[in-house]
């Protein structure tokens, strides 16, 4: 069988500026991607023209053995592709269904003919989701902006788990979270792949990327230098990786 | 929760409610007749017309905009309503049929402004300050030039009749009759209930209210205050939505200047310029951050009736309005300083 999600020799550029070069990837289904890069290698755009923000200027991408054109976020999104943005996402001044539903609100008719918001429908359904997903949150009725960011990351993962994703692009999953958190994400991550979700990881910290990923993608200025399995490599070569071994050569001993 | 930090929530949430009922055991201790049916019926008629007003407001702020142009756009529907009812009336109408048609193309009208600062806003990316204030003015010019500085006066009489009437109208011990007082009965024998402008001004606070609350616009127009970029992402048409709420807002503050036409039988430019804070000030008493994301439509309308008892029972005990200002500015202080020093209080839980 083939990848879940395939993109093949992507090339996006933004004026003069090559912004990803030729590349490409595979995701297969309960697989994790760590994608790697110094700021400014080209990660982000990728995710992003994955994800439907921007459209790329060569290439394809495959999803599900299918080549698919992704010209909007909501093209993305009713394919099962799903980003969880590094500042989420959420409305923090909404509580945790009226966030998982949002876009999707489950109505209700009263009166007969008066669309209403089913409130009980949407509490007990993002009940059901964070139980499979083994994560607590205090208060369903708690807003956003009284949860804690590990917490806040739970429900972004569950609301996109909930509308069926079966590809999860995480951009810094694990920043700004406190140890223990960084830890509860991680497990969660573990769980998706069990479930049987391709997912990408973006992230800096690379001891969660090597606890995560199966294999790694290393970008450069735009361009995928090298492609490892995790097991068989270790920090110390991706780092050489990331920053260029020409570098490293001038910088050695 | 301490003790002390669940009084402080009580408070913090139910300072406004606290405040209302302060003002009606002074208002009633000290101004004669403040509780009779009638002082309570004049309250809530003043009412009608800041209350639309600050329903509109509430939209538009808990989006994170404001509107400065509600006042206005309130006055130039006067006008406009005004002007036409008397013109058609010329032109050979009846008063029914004339009121009836300049209501209705005004409210046509009245989208306009809504329109105008909806896509200056959510197109264009002008900051609503900027775009509303901007389109204050030029409603507020369009007025003055209609009426060439002056009250727009030639309405049909019939304005006054539906804006100062009564739904019942009781005649003790006799009988009662709806809409029109019975023939050849008036004075003190006379007890009028629910003004005709109330009870149309609560039918669209409801509607208003129950949109915001129960739908699935209302629940958008509190992410798109949240966080804009949330809504996006989860596919709704933020741009699209954010025209309609400016559009409902003009739409709420024509309905105001109509109601205000047929109330005072007169078309303002200046019919609401006092409102422009009054509207503002009103929605931040009720708990709606102007940062967006919260509020609701009844805690606006409590903030207007603290606005309301709070003029109505100063000018019973022979105050000068003008102290009305001050006073309102204190209260607006006091409330964003709440907002500011305890929001974990006000908007733990929604």
């Amino acid at each position: 069988m083939g990848y879940l999600l395939e993109v093949k020799n992507i090339t996006k550029r933004f004026g003069g500026l090559v912004a990803v070069n030729n590349v490409s990837l595979g995701v297969n289904t309960g697989e994790v991607v760590g994608l790697l890069g110094d700021n400014g290698a080209g990660k982000s755009t990728l995710i992003k023209v994955i994800s439907g923000v921007y459209p790329a200027d060569e290439g394809s991408i495959l999803f599900q053995g299918k080549e698919v054109h992704i010209s909007s976020p909501m093209d993305a999104l009713a394919m099962g592709i799903e980003t969880i943005y590094q500042d989420l996402a959420l409305a923090e001044n909404l509580n945790t269904p009226s966030n998982i539903f949002l876009g999707r609100e489950k109505m209700k008719k009263v009166l007969g003919f008066l669309s209403v918001l089913d409130h009980e429908y949407m509490q007990q359904e993002s009940r059901k989701i964070l139980e499979k997903l083994d994560i607590l949150i205090p208060s369903l009725r708690n807003r956003i902006r009284a949860l804690s960011g590990g917490q806040r990351q739970a429900v972004a993962i569950s609301r996109s788990i909930y509308w069926d994703a079966k590809f999860l692009i995480m951009d810094e999953p694990t920043a700004a979270l406190g140890v223990a958190e960084q830890k509860k994400v991680i497990d969660t991550i573990n769980r998706l792949k069990s479930h049987g979700i391709g997912i990408v990881v973006i992230s800096h910290q690379m001891h969660d990327v090597f606890q995560v990923a199966d294999r790694l993608v290393i970008m450069r200025r735009g361009e995928k230098v090298a492609e490892r399995v995790t097991r068989e490599t270790n920090a110390d070569e991706v780092v050489s990786l990331i920053v260029g071994a020409e570098t490293v050569a001038q910088r050695g001993p | 929760m301490t003790r002390r930090a669940g009084f402080t929530s009580f408070i913090g949430q139910r300072w406004a409610v606290l405040f209302l009922v302060l003002e009606l055991l002074l208002f009633s201790s000290t101004a004669g007749g403040f509780f009779a049916l009638n002082g309570v019926q004049i309250v809530l008629f003043y009412s009608t017309t800041l209350a639309l007003l600050a329903t509109a407001e509430t939209f538009v702020i808990v989006t994170g905009g404001i509107d400065l142009s509600v006042g206005f756009v309130m006055g130039f529907a006067s006008v406009v309503s005004a002007k036409l009812s008397g013109g058609l009336v010329d032109a050979g109408l009846t008063p029914a049929t004339a009121l009836v048609l300049a209501i209705l193309i005004t409210l046509a009208i009245g989208l306009l402004p809504g329109l105008v600062n909806g896509l200056l806003v959510a197109r264009l990316k002008v900051p609503p300050f900027l775009a509303t204030f901007a389109v204050q003015g030029i409603t507020y010019g369009i007025s003055l030039l209609l009426t060439q500085g002056s009250a727009a006066v030639d309405v049909p009489n019939l304005a006054n009749v539906i804006g100062n009437g009564y739904i019942i109208y009781l005649v003790p011990g006799k009988g009662i009759s709806f809409f029109a007082p019975p023939p050849g009965q008036s004075g003190a024998l006379l007890v009028d209930v629910l003004p005709t402008m109330v009870v149309v001004t609560v039918l669209f606070v409801a509607m208003a209210a129950f949109i915001l609350k129960r739908t699935r616009f209302g629940q958008h127009t509190y992410a798109i205050g949240g966080n804009i970029d949330a809504a996006v992402r989860a596919g709704i048409n933020t741009n699209r939505h954010l025209v309609m709420i400016y559009v409902i807002s003009s739409f709420l503050a024509t309905l105001s200047g109509i109601i205000y036409m047929l109330e005072y039988v007169t078309g303002k430019s200046d019919a609401g310029s006092s409102f422009m804070l009054d509207s503002v000030v009103a929605v931040v008493i009720g708990g709606a951050s102007l940062f967006g994301g919260t509020g609701t439509v009844w805690r606006s309308i409590l903030g207007v009736m603290i606005l309301s008892v709070l003029e109505m029972g100063l000018k019973m005990l022979g105050v000068q309005t003008f102290d009305k200002y001050i006073a309102v500015g204190v209260i607006l202080i006091f409330a964003v300083l709440i907002d500011q020093f305890f929001p974990e209080l006000i908007h733990k839980e929604d």
